[in-house]
């Protein structure tokens, strides 16, 4: 079988291809009869999705078959459409980041990071630095929570099952943490425009160290499963290869262009928050196949690691939201004796923080790539356009190059590498 | 390693394993009745001991509910924490429904997890009724159930304006202890009440599929099939009273058509 | 970012190129924006990415917003980045909504503003274009493969256009549901 593949091709070339080609390395070709050969030039095109166990969500793909080789792939999306960014601009700024944090489902704190801090950019809101770390060691839990969920069903698409209970298994562990600080599992609503909701709870920290000492040894065993697994290594190795400056024209950000080589991750190149503080480095992978996507995916939970227990060594002590009552709500115990406190209150809770007129575009590094949050103010309590320049959307505008020219049981792990999640796609 | 393992003793006497002797004694007798060597009125303690009698229908239900084949289908947020049940820590094996069918041919019980979209409502209306009979219908969470927080142009505002819903589980998204918990309540309708009356409400009849084919039926079968299709029909249109007091009433009474139940339509809720 | 006086800069020698090119800047937030003339879009990213000293060559984004009691009403947003450099710019193509002349149109038959593709230069504005025209009813003249992408493909009208009404159902409750005509009745 695997003597069969032809060489993976990219692009506008594949059309230009002869048919020729592939018949010199087909079953069919061997027989000699010519209706083989009409047979072989017929391409048929069969649909997969929107339901579909392994499209990660309700993804359609109209691909056109010849014989057990795609020839042209056509993504259909839309099938969770939610209209979200209409949504937020019938909200109040502070009431829209239950929204956005819908969008991406696996990367909720995310979406909230984006919005929150590109609405702090609108109004040149500084947060303190016990609010930046607690961002990060948020965001970076929550990079681990997106990258078990892809690894294991991922795994699962490519057959190896249990793998799937093990990445469960340990995700479930994150989310107590998430439970433990923000009481909600997923979409939690912890940071706030200004800072985050609430300090950590006591307890936490060991909790999270307790965690994180152990999680390591658990990505080895991931590993020892995988990384080395020959029938692993045969579904992923020299498949599914888009050249770096493909992938640049087509705008893919995250690991699938750190997979390919270009060391390109703005948690480096412009930290925001306290992302400069910390020692974490960016893995690359040399070719761009199937493999340098996992691997990638895999040291980068090394690295999220890192970057979390540097943050809880040097969590700095403070107000973990800003002390700006015309953005922030009042705490709660000034509400019995101030009477300012409690205008305040009223004023945000009914009709929110007003914002200057402006635009700001705000690009972050989401476990898919670069999430970029575009808000439009006109100076009123709501937004007058929210737009999410989401990785998902644009990166699998990568999955026809991926594709063409391999065998249909490679688009499964193409498409399971370029882990699309559908809430992100569509809105 | 030294693997201690410590005898679970149940609560209730009841549930206690009968000691080895007895179990010797009701091998012997076992034994003898293969061989017909009881006299009559141990046959009937044997018999009156060791089975009970019951319904076919209630046997049914019984292993229907145990069963289940939820499909592997899902929509958006709430379909990680429909994953996360089969997952080692909340196992919905337990129950007996770990089997994930991809086909919603093999699956009988259809999880909306998440926003149904205008563009996909067609797609799980048409993924419904190629499932086959019995199905349910769990709409996980507050979009599915009611449209939740995106009350807009593009979501539809509750799964059951285009298909027949059995059980909501509320949450956004539930936690996975909160759809065990749907999926138990849903076990407990199906051996208690199979039919819930939706197609008298959303007027389906004539929509159920079945395994096989009229064709490969014998025409009495046929018949059989087409007269039981009516009586159910019939059943499923009239609310109990009513039934019994249209076959109490003179022929010129029954001419009236039957009105239903404060003018909501011929259903029956449930 | 370039600093407002160097986005200044760059407006004059786009115009200088191209004359009319760029019909404003505007620098907030540490953010340069440049506005430029719809029908010169091509002409204002091609030179903003092959000038050297300016290699803006990874479009990050596009976007649409409507401003809708300004005119022209609608922006179609590119968010350039060069990547050497970490430096970003965005343009916004100022778009006039040719509906707002001549009488009320019913709805889906109105004429749609018209912008150039540039897919074929920037092949990742392919799916981002199609979002654009499937939200705000832009139309991207010579993109290959015009459809909706997120709605259905029937579905009448610009969803995130300002004025489109938000849709929805109303809540019922117990003190408005004789108002309302709901399923229940």
């Amino acid at each position: 079988m695997s003597g069969g593949r032809s060489a993976p091709a990219h692009g506008a070339d594949v059309i230009a291809r002869t048919s020729a080609e592939v018949v010199g390395t087909s079953p069919v070709e061997r027989t000699g009869a010519d209706e083989a050969f009409e047979i072989e030039q017929e391409l048929m095109t069969i649909n997969l999705g929107p339901h579909h166990p392994a499209t990660h969500g309700v993804l359609r793909l109209l691909v056109a078959l010849e014989g057990e080789v795609v020839r042209d792939l056509k993504p259909i999306i839309g099938y969770v459409h939610t209209g979200i960014e209409k949504n937020c601009e019938e909200k109040s700024y502070w009431k829209a980041i239950p929204f956005v944090e819908r969008m991406d489902y696996l990367s909720y704190f995310f979406n909230a990071q984006a919005f929150c801090g590109c609405v702090e950019k609108l109004l040149e809101l500084d947060i303190p630095p016990r609010a930046k770390y607690l961002r990060v060691i948020h965001l970076e839990l929550n990079r681990l929570h997106s990258h078990l969920v892809w690894l294991g069903t991922s795994a699962l698409d490519l057959g190896a099952m249990s793998m799937f209970f093990y990445c469960f298994r340990d995700r479930d562990r994150i989310l107590d943490i998430f439970e433990m600080s923000t009481g909600q599992r997923m979409h939690t609503r912890y940071f706030q425009v200004g800072g985050v909701i609430q300090d950590i709870p006591l307890g936490f920290e060991r909790k999270l160290r307790a965690f994180l000492k152990e999680f390591p040894s658990r990505v080895d065993q991931y590993e020892a499963l995988l990384t080395n697994n020959e029938i692993f290594l045969h579904r992923t190795k020299d498949i599914g290869i888009v050249p770096r400056e493909r992938l640049l024209e087509l705008g893919v950000t995250g690991p699938l262009l750190r997979a390919a080589g270009e060391p390109w991750d703005l948690r480096k190149v412009s930290p925001y928050l306290a992302y400069g503080d910390f020692d974490f480095k960016i893995p690359i992978g040399t070719v761009g196949d199937g493999w340098d996507r996992f691997i990638v995916r895999i040291q980068e939970m090394r690295e999220s690691v890192k970057i979390i227990e540097q943050a809880l060594d040097g969590l700095p002590e403070g107000p973990w939201i800003a002390d700006d009552r015309k953005v922030v709500l009042p705490p709660r115990h000034e509400l019995g004796t101030s009477m300012e406190s409690l205008i305040h209150h009223f004023k945000l809770v009914t009709e929110g923080f007003r914002v200057p007129p402006g635009e700001v575009y705000y690009p972050i590094e989401a476990p898919r790539g670069e999430l970029g949050c575009f808000i439009v103010a006109d100076g009123s309590a709501k937004p007058a356009r929210v737009h999410f320049r989401e990785p998902s959307f644009v990166n699998l505008q990568a999955l026809r190059d991926m594709c063409v020219g391999d065998y249909v049981a490679d688009l499964i792990m193409n498409l399971a590498m370029l882990d699309p999640v559908l809430g992100g796609i569509d809105r | 390693m030294e693997i201690k393992r410590e005898k679970v003793r149940s609560a209730l006497p009841l549930d206690e394993p009968p000691a080895p002797s007895n179990l010797r004694i009701r091998q012997l007798r076992a034994r003898d009745l293969l061989r017909g060597e009881l006299s009559e009125e141990e046959l009937e303690q044997l018999v009156s001991e060791q089975t009970f009698t019951t319904r076919l229908d209630k046997v049914l239900n019984w292993g229907r509910a145990n069963a289940v084949f939820p499909a592997t289908f899902g929509l958006a947020c709430c379909a990680i924490e429909m994953m996360s049940i089969v997952s080692p820590r909340y196992d919905i094996a337990r129950f007996g429904a770990e089997a994930m069918r991809a086909s919603p041919r093999q699956a009988d019980l259809l999880i909306l997890s998440g926003r149904v979209s205008i563009k996909m409502a067609p797609v799980v209306r048409r993924l419904y009724d190629q499932m086959l009979e019995p199905k349910w219908v769990m709409s996980m969470g507050a979009c599915s159930s009611s449209g939740g927080m995106f009350q807009n142009y593009a979501v539809v505002q509750g799964a059951d304006k285009f298909l027949p819903v059995d059980i909501h589980v509320p949450g956004c998204p539930p936690r996975p202890e909160a759809v065990l918990y749907g999926f138990n309540k849903l076990q407990r309708m199906i051996q208690g009440n199979p039919d819930p009356g939706w197609r008298a409400r959303y007027n389906a009849h004539g929509t159920e599929e079945w395994a096989r084919e009229y064709g490969t039926l014998t025409d009495e079968a046929r018949e059989a099939y087409a007269a039981a299709h009516e009586a159910a029909k019939q059943a499923a249109d009239l609310i109990p009273e009513e039934a019994e007091a249209e076959a109490g009433a003179s022929p010129e009474e029954r001419t009236e058509p039957v009105a239903g139940r404060s003018g909501r339509g011929v259903g029956r809720f449930i | 970012m370039p600093d407002a006086a160097g986005l200044e800069l760059i407006a004059a020698e786009i115009n200088e190129r191209h004359p009319g090119a760029i019909l404003g800047t505007y620098y907030e937030h540490d953010q340069a924006c440049l506005i430029a003339e719809p029908e010169k879009i091509r002409e204002v990213l091609a030179w903003l990415r092959d000038t050297p000293g300016q290699e803006y060559t990874f479009l990050a984004s596009v976007h649409g917003a409507d401003y809708l009691p300004a005119v022209p009403r609608f922006g179609v947003h590119y968010e350039l980045l060069n990547m050497a450099r970490v430096e970003r710019i965005r343009v916004r193509a100022a778009v006039h909504d040719p509906a707002a002349e001549g009488g009320p149109y019913p709805l889906g038959e109105e004429p749609l503003p018209e912008v150039p593709s540039i897919t074929d230069e920037w092949p990742t504005a392919n799916h981002q274009e199609r979002e654009v025209y499937d939200m705000f009813g832009i139309v991207f003249r010579g993109h290959p493969d015009l459809r909706r992408i997120l709605m259905p493909e029937d579905y009448v009208g610009w969803p995130q256009r300002r004025d489109f009404p938000i849709g929805g159902e109303p809540v019922i409750f117990t003190n408005n549901e004789r108002e309302v005509p709901g399923w229940t009745q």
